[in-house]
């Protein structure tokens, strides 16, 4: 068990920046999501933590102590991979005890050690069967078996389900997620999948680009994402934009996109030029007296409710509305928008605009 | 476009039967999607449709004709893979002609440029037309391959899990592209995925397929509100349907065995009590993983729920699915 503090740490590979001056810290027991786009950092970032890669600057300390240039090995973390590397020759109880036996713990307690996480894992029955022969699930449980039990101090996963089907990935999350509760050890988990990030994590860290762009809990970061990245890259359908020139005062709480009047949350620097208006699909109402219109684009039909792609002078919207709604393809309708959960982007920039409601959750982040 | 047939089409690859007496209409210019997990037959019902397999028994009619003689480059389909597999060393556009210029068709070339460039047109990849199939990325090469499909205008599309090797943003780009191409030329489109996004925002009919039988055929609207067994409501729903014993809850009829409850059949705040196992904020809802009578449940609530795991909350049935101990509905 461990905390995981990280500060500026900076990895260069040639002339390629992977990861620029990250800070973040981990704390004991908690599942933690590293979230991002292939080629983002995330996986770089988990290697210089485990000790895979050396940092090109910065420093990483576990419960206090500096390990930023020790090797993997005394570092005393157990890795799982996206393909569960067992040794095929080998037993499910045998691959388990391999680790004990290499660390030279006598047979007697090893044979203890591994029929106790053989029944956390569910495998008990078959660990005298070859690894060989079992399904896909089985190998990851016994991949996970061999990695708890050393009893490390954290857990490093790199994208673990990422090559399992749709409905047994599912399955699995809520196994590790139900594991974790159980075990309380600091897990720290790569994946590019925001809904796994938000389904397992107890904190995220949405990377793009080498940089951290957001840190937080995953609600937080879904209501109030610091950067239009994070509000893209996070929710199914993303965040809305509608893009306009305009203006806000300090202390104003309404912007006006093409001479109609939009209520905001109360801003607290101001802002004048191209901004973006951000809202999240499940906001946005489709009310026929509205002043503010749109048309009808398509509808996707997602059981109880339904996804509305509307075009409007501000570019296009999506609008998540119950699916018993008649809406019809081709239709002119007015738009309203929950005023207080809409962030304003600096549209060059793309980072979020301060406001009363989402100070909070920026101000730590 | 074409309607498409198939009439009692049984297959089997030495004892593993693939697929087993499944019927089914796919109307002119509908978009039929085939769902269900690995195994269940989706590809090799496609692949009897396009020729590479044939049948062990049954018939394959496209467009009225009964194509058992034909080769798959004479039934007149297209098809799309996940693998998009595109000629590296050709242009965009090169590989966009190529089906054209195939000796069966002969078709002209003023006539080929005309097709290209609309079929770019509408996948948004004419500023591409002169870059090296290589040169693209994942999304746009994938559009390259559905184009070259296009481009022939064949009776029948057939696409094989066209979209999941592609990043979510892509995905969801192209599955309302899809849907938009087929809905405006009334093509008629087969199209197999184990994503069910893909099979209730795109399709038109979705076929249910479990260990190569046709379980269900009907609108997505149906499938979800109506469907004809546990298997069938089990593949359409986020978070799946809970299917719990029938004695769990007051009202069963006496032949049912299981009570099937999506999120929305489940009403809280009333009935009796249940244990809040886990709170998982999703962003736009927050999943409730809850446990009663020691059974585990799923469902959905407000995003920003004061509900934390440990409460005690009240739930009751609100118009259920009841199912046979077989798992067949109930009504």
């Amino acid at each position: 068990m461990a905390q995981i503090r990280i500060e500026n740490l900076r990895k260069d590979f040639g002339s390629f920046n992977a990861v620029k001056a990250s800070t973040f810290t981990i704390e004991d027991g908690e599942f933690f999501m590293l979230l991002g786009p292939s080629g983002c950092g995330k996986t770089t970032t988990l290697r210089m933590m485990a000790g895979l890669e050396l940092p090109s600057a910065g420093k990483i300390f576990i419960d206090g102590e500096e390990v930023s240039q020790k090797p993997a090995s005394q570092r005393d973390i157990a890795f799982v991979f996206q393909m569960f590397a067992l040794y095929p020759h080998m037993t499910v109880g045998k691959n388990i005890s391999y680790p004990l036996l290499s660390q030279g713990m006598p047979k007697r307690d090893v044979k203890k050690k591994v029929s106790e996480i053989a029944e956390i894992l569910g495998i008990s029955d078959i660990l005298k069967r070859p690894v060989g022969g079992l399904s896909g699930g089985d190998r990851q449980r016994v991949a996970l078996g061999r990695a708890i039990v050393r009893d490390p101090k954290a857990f490093f996963m790199d994208e673990p389900l990422g090559a399992l089907d749709a409905e047994f990935r599912e399955h699995m999350s809520e196994e590790l997620r139900a594991l974790h509760d159980r075990m309380k050890a600091t897990t720290v988990y790569v994946t590019h999948d925001q809904l796994e990030a938000m389904q397992m994590g107890d904190k995220i860290v949405v990377m793009n680009h080498g940089v951290v762009e957001q840190f937080g809990v995953p609600q937080d970061i879904y209501d109030w994402p610091a950067t239009k990245f994070v509000a893209e890259f996070i929710g199914s359908p993303p965040m809305n934009f509608l893009e306009f020139q305009g203006m806000i005062g300090k202390g104003g709480n309404a912007v006006q996109l093409n001479d109609i009047s939009l209520d905001v949350p109360q801003s607290i620097d101001g802002a004048n030029g191209a901004m973006s208006f951000g809202v999240r699909p499940e906001h946005v109402r489709l009310d026929d007296a509205a002043p503010y219109r749109g048309r009808v684009k398509a509808t996707e039909y997602l059981g109880t409710t339904q996804i509305v792609t509307l075009e409007t002078a501000n570019g296009d919207l999506k609008a998540r509305v119950a699916s018993s709604d008649k809406v019809t393809v081709g239709d002119q309708t007015g738009l309203t928008f929950d005023a207080r959960t809409i962030t304003l982007f600096d549209a060059e920039t793309g980072a979020a605009l301060r406001s009363q409601a989402n100070e909070g959750v920026l101000s730590h982040g | 476009m074409a309607e498409v047939t198939l009439s009692g089409i049984s297959k089997s690859f030495g004892a593993d039967v693939a697929l087993d007496d499944v019927s089914m209409t796919v109307p002119d210019g509908a978009f039929v999607v085939l769902l269900g997990p690995t195994g269940a037959g989706k590809t090799t019902t496609l692949r009897m449709v396009s020729g590479l397999d044939k049948p062990d028994a049954g018939t394959v009619t496209i467009g009225g004709r009964d194509v058992a003689a034909l080769t798959p480059a004479q039934r007149d389909v297209a098809m799309v893979f996940q693998q998009y597999s595109l000629y590296p060393h050709l242009t965009v556009r090169q590989n966009l002609e190529f089906p054209l210029k195939s000796p069966i068709l002969k078709t002209p070339q003023d006539e080929i440029d005309r097709k290209v460039g609309a079929v770019a047109e509408v996948l948004q990849i004419s500023h591409k037309l002169d870059n090296k199939a290589t040169a693209l990325s994942g999304g746009e090469m994938q559009r390259v391959s559905i184009g070259r499909a296009l481009v022939r205008e064949p009776s029948v599309y057939l696409m094989d899990e066209p979209l999941s090797s592609l990043d979510a943003k892509l995905r969801s780009d192209l599955r309302i592209e899809l849907k938009s191409i087929q809905a405006d030329s009334g093509a008629t489109l087969l199209y197999v995925t184990h994503d069910q996004t893909e099979a209730m925002t795109m399709a038109t009919h979705v076929g249910v397929l479990d260990n190569g039988k046709l379980v269900q055929f009907g609108s997505p609207r149906e499938i979800y509100e109506d469907p004809v067994s546990v298997y069938a409501a089990s593949r359409l729903g986020q978070p799946r349907i809970n299917v719990v014993p029938s004695n769990l809850f007051a009202g069963a009829p006496s032949h049912a065995a299981h009570i099937g409850l999506r999120p929305e059949q489940i009403v809280q705040g009333e009935g009796e009590d249940s244990f809040v196992q886990r709170v998982e904020h999703l962003g736009d809802q927050t999943r409730l993983h809850l446990s009663f009578k020691s059974h585990d449940l799923i469902t959905v609530t407000d995003a920003h729920t004061p509900l934390k795991e440990g409460d005690i909350i009240q739930i009751r049935p609100d118009k259920p699915f009841f199912f046979d101990a077989d798992g067949a509905r109930i009504s």
